[in-house]
């Protein structure tokens, strides 16, 4: 039998050769459009962060987004892709303390920035609080979108905690609520496919619980 | 995406020259609008430059006793500020009901005012659009049109601007402060009043705004606060991370005089300041003057009811 690291091995070079074929694919497609000349790639930049505390160096063409320079070139494949534009929130990781949706920015653009993926909030024998809470309510079912909804669950509780309204925050000079209403509301920039949203909000709720 | 080159601007001027000597460059914010437009190569800049190390990113009071807004200043920033959330809350309550909070974190204030439309034909580079690309016509007209504007379009493009901010600078006499990449005086700045800042699309619908090639948005100023109550409704396919079918931005001051502006309908955020004189009078008489010529399609036409509905019901909430 194929050891694990075998196995990844694999994984990788299948990885590689997908990628390859996307970009011969790009290739043909941009001889194909004629109103556009084909540009050459531009020369590789360098730029350095700090991902879960391990200061990384990268040498990315600039168009990698953030989503793709933590999966691809930091193979921290924890946060993922979903519809790539914004509207789907798997791809939320925590910059400089706040959510964001890694798919949308770039990562040339954040030289010097702290980032946090799930892989960085617990270990599976050390659970986050929201990863164990998640466990517990069954707040997933195909687990897609998960990591994605555990950091931005855990960035919700912290914006709350620093008094940032919401759409549905009634007083706006007010400290919010931590009521189900201004949970659903802060979550909604997380689809989820398996429509796990009720258990999703138990979860997050009694983390809040807790804290409060 | 197609290749492009980056760079990390020094100051407001130089990011400014440096766009203008480049006719293919754009700034990038947030990049929230702009990756998405280029990831389907609606957008195809060959340089990026990026403004968010410029220091524009801070809220200040002016000397009149009003609010001056960097132009990297994120929409959380914005709805979250103590002074906003007080005396100009129809601002914190627009920027909070749109997109996501995720967006909102990178989101920036200038960025929100140029993202572009969400009309589904702008998106779909098989489809004609003469906003996308001048002169192959429109699909939206006689296409699917339910989202689009019923006022101030044009034979050329019914295309709304999507923003809910936009809507509150309106109501609130924003100013847009810009730079521009003149060479002399380096750095040539100018107001724009924001009734003025977005164009409406007449022939052609590709030029959304006045700004010049270049033209670097540093700032939007707020007037001293306006008082009254503040009022942001906006009614949409569902109750969150959706843009808006209509819109309400609205001040009303206790003897029920007051502004109002809509979102979700026009081209730009519209308001016309001869329908605030009806605004003591109730919202159909509001919108007969604010909704005048208006041209809606067979699929959008339930907007004007809707607007008129939605502008009711902020009065009534007004009057407590
Ligand atoms: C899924 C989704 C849902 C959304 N829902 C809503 C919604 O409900 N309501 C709403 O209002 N918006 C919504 N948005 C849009 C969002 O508000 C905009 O994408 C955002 O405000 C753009 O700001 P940015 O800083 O990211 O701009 P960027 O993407 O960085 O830039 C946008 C444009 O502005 C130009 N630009 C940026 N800064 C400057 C400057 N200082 N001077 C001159 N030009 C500049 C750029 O060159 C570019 O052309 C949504 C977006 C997404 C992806
Ligand atoms: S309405 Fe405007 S943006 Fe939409 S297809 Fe017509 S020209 Fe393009
Ligand atoms: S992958 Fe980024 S929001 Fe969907
Ligand atoms: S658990 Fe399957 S998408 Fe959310």
């Amino acid at each position: 039998m194929a050891s694990p690291r075998e196995i990844e091995v694999k994984r990788r070079a299948l990885m590689a050769a997908t990628v390859a074929t996307a970009a011969v694919g790009a290739v043909a497609q941009r001889a194909g459009a004629q109103t556009t000349p084909a540009r050459a790639a531009p020369p590789a930049m360098k730029v350095s962060f700090t991902v879960n505390g391990k200061p990384r160096d990268l040498d990315l063409d600039p168009r990698t987004t953030l989503l793709d320079a933590l999966r691809e070139g930091l193979h921290l494949g924890g946060t993922k892709k979903g519809c790539d534009h914004g509207q789907c929130g798997a791809c939320t990781v925590i910059l400089d303390g706040r959510r964001i949706n890694s798919c949308l920015t770039l990562a040339v653009m954040h030289p010097g920035s702290e980032i946090t993926t799930i892989e960085g909030l617990g270990t599976p024998d050390k659970l986050h609080p929201m990863q164990a809470a998640f466990v517990k309510h069954d707040g997933y079912q195909c687990g897609y979108c998960t990591p994605g909804q555990i950091c931005s669950a855990v960035a919700v509780l912290a914006e709350i905690e620093a008094g940032i309204p919401s759409h549905v925050t009634a007083d706006l000079n007010a400290k919010p609520a931590l009521d189900d209403a201004e949970l659903r509301e802060r979550m909604s920039g997380n689809i989820c496919r398996c429509g796990a949203y009720s258990n999703i909000v138990e979860a997050i709720g009694e983390v809040a619980g807790r804290k409060a | 995406m197609k290749p492009f080159t980056y760079e990390r601007a020094a100051s407001p001027a130089e990011a400014a020259t440096a766009a203008a000597r480049q006719p293919g460059a754009r700034f990038i914010a947030g990049g929230t609008n702009l990756l998405d437009l280029m990831k389907l190569q609606i957008e195809t800049p060959d340089h990026l430059i990026d403004v968010n190390g410029l220091g524009l990113d801070r809220i200040e009071e002016t000397q009149d006793g009003g609010l001056r807004i960097g132009a990297l200043v994120r929409n959380t920033d914005l709805a979250a500020d103590a002074r906003v959330r007080r005396d100009h809350a129809v601002l914190s309550r627009a920027l909070l009901a749109g997109a996501s909070g995720q967006l909102r974190n990178r989101a920036t204030t200038a960025g929100n005012l140029l993202q572009r439309t969400r009309c589904p034909y702008f998106y779909d580079t098989n489809m004609a659009c003469n906003k996308r690309r001048p002169g192959s016509g429109c699909s939206a007209l006689g296409g699917y049109s339910r989202q689009l504007a019923v006022v101030g379009g044009s034979e050329a493009c019914i295309a709304t601007h999507p923003s809910d901010m936009a809507v509150a600078m309106r109501v609130l006499d924003a100013t847009v402060e810009t730079v521009k990449p003149t060479v002399k005086p380096e750095g040539a700045t100018r107001k724009i009043p924001i009734a003025d800042f977005h164009r409406l699309p007449g022939d052609t619908p590709e030029i959304e705004t006045v700004l010049e090639p270049g033209e670097l948005i540093t700032a939007v100023t707020l007037p001293k606060p306006a008082g009254g109550t503040h009022h942001y409704r906006k009614v949409r396919d569902r109750a969150s991370y959706a843009f808006a079918l209509v819109s309400v931005a609205a001040i009303v001051q206790p003897d029920g005089s007051g502004r109002v502006a809509l979102g979700g309908v026009a081209p730009k955020p519209w308001r016309r300041e001869d329908a605030e004189a009806e605004m003591s009078r109730g919202a159909k008489p509001v919108m007969a003057k604010l909704l005048a010529g208006a041209r809606p399609t067979e699929e959008n036409k339930f907007k004007l009811p809707l607007a008129e509905r939605a502008l009711a019901a902020v009065l009534a909430e007004a009057k407590g």
